[in-house]
């Protein structure tokens, strides 16, 4: 009796299919729960998995709850690779799509800023600017164009995301109150630092991310959100080693 | 079959230990370090960050073994040519003192399971996993190692015994072997075979790298004992004991402590090296 990699795979991943034919014991009969150790390790390994990715999510809904929930994801999502350190991208939407947890809207964004987090962590390194590259004239900074680091993430949300992302990781962390708030990861040395981004903030970045300048980026941005301010959202930037070069295209005179 | 230029493996005959971010400084602080330190090839495959920096660091300062935990090489389908050209491009970047995987597969129709699972010994599976380890070797241009698995279960189909189908893949590709003494100690008390007769009976010449773990006891559904390989505790001391009859007829080899789970301290992690050093130090002359 042959056992393919198919009929191996599709028992270890459904806990209620039986122990496949042609798997024996030392004493040659059917393997039983020597099997289980297989569906074990996959479902353990991919769970504690999950816990780690994702430490918030579960510290929210309880470490047996997300137990429940990584048993479910990973079947309908298995890795598709080697590289664990990314597994989960599914978990935001597949978050969003369960029913019983409509009632914590939040969940799939909190999800997104943990995934943005290991990103951010595993993104390849990238030189700073030096801290006084925008101290220019005014006029010629509207004219720049900025590249930022590959391990900068912005993150919108209609939920306060970064308030409840540290009431639920960080000691003494304010109770969030309600309102929206974007959030601006940034790697300064090697760890992802998420910061709160001025209202706006987030918008000017995709800008200037599309190769808007400062100055065009601003003028849009303002018209949007007219309490929009680009001398504190360049500040964090600055600070947190995003901007990576500064280009000024000179007018011809 | 393996171009003999490619045949290169630079551990030393010490304990080695594998390396777990938690115990950087230490190792750097540490008078007498380790001899040398094992990676997982898939921790260090992102683009940059701490990882690739603290890999950067250690590997000028230690021999560093890339171990692979996800390639699939006994996988039916074609090897993850993704997966493949990260691992060259980590060997390139690193120049690592020896690149290992496993004798097992982990991925089924683009599906990864995170876990070593087991393979019949058959004419097929001998086949289709030499052509993988030529198109391993030659696509990352260097010889590999190989590393016997620890079994909980047999399969009725298989023909050839696990030491003779580990010889025949190391005469048919030139690859190494990987001689993981827990998992020969977990597989012979599972599936009631002598260690000492699977020591007998396995090529020690083709060994580059032996690997020592600690291991959990459950029982079967019949109340026979049934262990599993967690790399979550000491070595045990039948596993030491096992060591010391493998190392009196190979000679001194690298041997490495691997503990993943409920990773100690840094003192008994090096503790366990320290045995492994006794070991090596009673190996008669």
């Amino acid at each position: 009796m042959s056992v393919s990699q198919t009929i191996f795979h599709d028992a270890l991943l459904d806990p209620s299919a039986g122990v496949p034919d042609g798997l024996l014991d030392a004493a040659e009969q059917p393997a039983g729960r020597r099997f289980s150790v297989y569906r074990n390790n996959v479902a353990v390994s991919l769970t504690e998995a999950m816990h780690q990715a994702f430490p918030v999510i579960t510290r929210l809904l309880g470490p047996q709850n997300m137990d429940g929930l990584a048993g479910i994801f990973l079947r309908k999502h298995p890795p598709s690779s080697p590289l664990m350190m990314f597994y989960g991208d599914e978990f935001p939407d597949f978050l969003a799509g369960m029913d019983q947890l409509s009632h914590i809207g939040y969940l799939p964004d909190v999800a997104r800023l943990e995934l943005a987090l290991r990103r951010s962590y595993h993104a390849a390194d990238g030189e700073a600017a030096p801290a006084d590259a925008l101290s220019i004239p005014p006029e010629e900074i509207v004219q720049a164009q900025l590249e930022f680091a590959p391990a900068m993430q912005v993150l919108n949300s209609e939920w306060p995301l970064l308030s409840i992302w540290r009431f639920n990781s960080e000691e003494d962390a304010p109770k969030p109150s309600p309102g929206a708030e974007d959030v601006l990861i940034t790697r300064p040395e090697y760890d992802p630092t998420p910061q709160l981004l001025p209202t706006g903030g987030a918008a000017w970045i995709a800008r200037v991310q599309a190769g808007q300048t400062i100055g065009e980026a601003f003028e849009k941005t303002s018209a949007e959100f007219p309490e929009f301010d680009l001398g504190a959202t360049l500040a964090l930037l600055l600070q947190g080693g995003a901007i990576t070069s500064v280009t000024i295209e000179r007018l011809a005179t | 079959m393996l171009d003999s230029s490619l045949r290169s493996n630079r551990l030393p005959a010490a304990p080695g230990v594998g390396y777990k971010p938690q115990h950087f400084e230490q190792i750097l602080d540490h008078a007498q370090p380790v001899a040398w330190l094992e990676i997982h090839a898939e921790n260090y495959m992102g683009d940059g960050g701490r990882p690739l920096a603290q890999l950067r660091h250690l590997s000028q300062q230690f021999p560093i073994s890339v171990h692979g935990v996800g390639l699939s090489i006994g996988g039916e389908g074609p090897l993850d040519s993704d997966h493949l050209a990260r691992l060259k491009h980590l060997v390139e970047w690193l120049n690592p003192a020896s690149f290992s995987e496993h004798l097992a597969w982990s991925t089924h129709d683009s599906h990864f399971l995170n876990d070593l699972l087991p393979l019949p010994y058959t004419d097929d599976t001998l086949a289709r996993v030499c052509a993988h380890i030529d198109e391993v070797q030659e696509t990352v241009g260097r010889q590999m190692l190989l590393e016997n698995p620890s079994s909980y279960l047999a399969f009725e189909e298989s023909t050839w015994s696990e030491p003779d189908f580990l010889r025949e893949i190391a005469r048919r590709t030139g690859c190494g072997l990987l001689l993981d003494v827990n998992n020969v100690f977990v597989s012979a008390t599972n599936l009631d075979f002598s260690p000492q007769g699977y020591i007998d009976a396995y090529p020690l010449e083709k060994v580059r790298e032996i690997h020592l773990g600690g291991h959990d006891e459950d029982e079967d559904d019949h109340g026979r004992p049934l262990l599993i390989d967690s790399h979550g505790r000491e070595v045990v001391d039948p596993v030491w004991t096992l060591l010391d009859y493998v190392l009196e007829r190979s000679g001194p080899k690298p041997v490495l402590i691997e503990w993943d789970t409920d990773v100690p301290d840094w003192p008994i992690l090096r503790a366990e090296a320290d045995r492994a050093q006794a070991a090596l130090d009673r190996i008669p002359a």
